[in-house]
């Protein structure tokens, strides 16, 4: 079948341009409103349950979700399914262990909380170092994917795509702070699953609606090996491995976390989530709809010959089952999820810069609100630099992996140290300090040994590490090192605070 | 005042084991689903293969129900949360 997938589009370009009208237009009615740090960085604490549920499904879905599980399961079936499953199950561990604690005991990062009742400094660079590169390797992915993307759907440069993402999410965050990031990623979320959920709804039309009869079509034409497990989970261990960096690099991530700082207080946080959890896997259960709908109304072949990733499979299917103004409004869909991801990566990473590292490092906690806007909008232009530059360097350069290594570090850095402190009184600063350090190192060390870098990039012919996935010696890794570090050397002082800091978790702190 | 503080932090303490009791039990509850449907990937390919009706594996069924799990697990707690859990912290801050 032919395809106008790639070919500028007169309705995709109309969205699109109605979307960035829309939301620079919300930008500059939140730059009217972001007169303080606690606006810039948390929009007021007056975002409501419902509305950071939709932010936070906007902030995590990224178009690696959308457009590559839709892809993996149209090329591998029910192999495709296991991410789509692995990227929901870290969010119940955020409902229980992390969203309400985070609201209380911290303002505006998640090293607030690690810091909460050990020693700022040391703690708060630790925290830093494990979230900006988290941040930067996510960026670095949604960036390239934003160039290849673009080019994909409407045909631009890849230079210049890049660049106008890095533009438009810059004016978000510069101006409009967290204000109009969280509506970006809120209008965002309702054209997402609104899109997917329609897009489902016409691929189920011509089987009675009963996705079965769809799964059964796709087993008919292309074996009945589709809807079983097959060689992409081969190996237990690393299957684990990817199943414990993803359920708990959930729950590591900085500019999720953030989100939580946006609600009045901590009943609110709990059922944001609770939301998000609806959202988003409502989401991925369309996903089985959507991928396994591209296999059979596509077909394989002709979605690998349009991108042999089969990232094109959603877009071609939009096509096929609702014609050019339906492609245009997915093409838009998909480029709204690129930029509400990168406006929530660069304003947490801008809030690690300013915020931890600026303010309570380098000043010691004493910055008036002047300095501290003036210093968080030089990190924002820096990270939006950055990231643009970053983007045309790693242009053709299979960058999946840094998904998996963001994952990896939050999982390894961040997750231990983080509920450690919040559930553990013994834990001390050199113990969260050691943990951060052990976990960020770990991960990026084992990724470089690992078969993907090793085999698959610089083609050698073995790696050292045998795995893809290092959480399974990473994470346990990091929570050995911060218990071993901190009952060597116990500090009685720190212990003590634990009851200030359970105090807060539970009754809040205004 | 002074009287008041133990008594006040025993309950403090207990709303907090509460709290934790259900925070890592749901927790557990959760990764045991999850990596039990991982396991049963890596082991029982063949299990998850079988089809229970044309269209329906035992494997998309289990994958789906790790997501309604996930969905069930959450509300068990916000329900718990809501009415047992923000009571007793109200109570502890008058």
């Amino acid at each position: 079948m032919t395809t106008s997938v790639g070919e500028p589009n007169l309705i995709a370009i109309t969205f699109f341009l109605v979307f960035i009208a829309v939301s620079l237009g919300i930008t500059w009615w939140a730059a009217r409103r972001t007169r303080s740090m606690e606006q810039f960085y948390a929009a007021g604490r007056s975002v409501t349950a419902l509305q950071n549920g939709l932010a936070l499904a906007g902030d995590y879905m990224s178009a690696a979700s959308f457009l590559g599980i839709a892809g993996l399961v149209a090329m591998s079936g029910f192999d495709g399914l296991i991410y789509s499953i692995g990227w929901l199950v870290g969010w119940p561990l955020v409902t229980f262990l992390i969203a309400e604690p985070l609201r209380n005991l911290g303002r505006f990062t998640f090293a607030d909380v690690v810091a909460f009742r050990l020693s700022q400094k040391p703690v708060r660079v630790a925290a830093s170092i494990g979230a900006l590169a988290v941040v930067t390797f996510y960026l670095i992915a949604q960036m390239v994917g934003a160039g290849h993307l673009i080019r994909l759907l409407f045909g631009l440069p890849y230079g210049w795509a890049v660049a106008l993402v890095g533009a438009v999410m810059l004016a978000y965050v510069l101006f409009g702070g967290m204000i109009a990031t969280t509506w970006v990623q809120i209008i965002k979320a309702v054209m997402l699953l609104s899109g997917a959920a329609l897009l489902a709804l016409l691929v189920l039309v011509p089987f009675g609606m009963n996705p079965l009869a769809l799964f059964a079509e796709a087993a008919h034409r292309y074996g009945p090996a589709v809807l079983a497990p097959g060689r992409l989970v081969s190996d237990p261990i690393e299957a684990v491995s990817l199943g414990l960096a993803l359920m708990l690099g959930t729950a590591g991530l900085p500019h999720i976390l953030m989100r939580f700082y946006t609600v009045p207080d901590a009943r609110t946080a709990r059922k944001s989530v609770a939301y998000a959890t609806v959202f988003i896997g409502g989401f991925y259960l369309m996903t089985f709809v959507l991928g396994f709908g591209a296999m059979v109304r596509i077909g394989r072949e002709a979605i690998t010959r349009v991108d042999a990733g089969g990232n094109m499979a959603a877009p071609m299917l939009a096509e096929a089952v609702g014609g050019t103004p339906f492609l245009g409004f997915i093409a838009a869909v998909a480029f709204a999820t690129i930029l509400a991801v990168v406006a929530g990566l660069t304003l947490s990473g801008a809030a690690t810069l300013a915020h931890d590292l600026w303010v309570n490092v380098v000043r010691g906690g004493y910055a008036d609100e002047h300095e501290q806007f003036v210093v968080a909008r030089i990190a924002t232009v820096a990270l939006a630099v950055l990231s643009i530059v970053l983007g045309i360097v790693f242009e053709g350069q299979n960058v999946a992996y840094m998904v998996g290594l963001a994952f990896a570090i939050a999982a390894s850095a961040n997750f231990p140290a983080l509920v450690l402190s919040i559930f553990w009184p013994r834990l001390t600063t050199a113990g969260a300090v050691a943990s951060m350090a052990v976990g960020t190192l770990t991960s990026v060390l084992l990724i470089a040994l690992s078969p993907t870098i090793q085999v698959d990039l610089l083609k050698n012919a073995a790696a050292l590490f045998p795995l893809r996935n290092p959480g399974i010696v990473s994470i346990p890794l990091a929570f050995a090192v911060a218990i071993a570090v901190s009952l060597a050397r116990p500090v009685p002082a720190e212990e003590q605070r634990f009851r200030e800091a359970e105090r807060r978790l539970h009754l809040g702190g205004e | 005042m002074s009287e008041r503080e133990p008594a006040r932090h025993a309950t403090l303490e207990a709303v907090a084991a509460a709290r934790w009791r259900m925070a890592v039990g749901l927790s557990v509850a959760m990764m045991a689903v999850y990596f039990g449907f991982v396991l049963l990937v890596a082991f029982r390919k063949d299990l998850l293969a079988v089809l229970l009706t044309p269209g329906l594996s035992v494997g998309i069924l289990l994958g789906a129900l790790v997501i309604v799990t996930a969905w069930v697990l959450t509300a068990v707690y916000v329900r718990w949360a809501n009415r047992h859990y923000d009571a007793a912290v109200s109570r502890l801050r008058q």
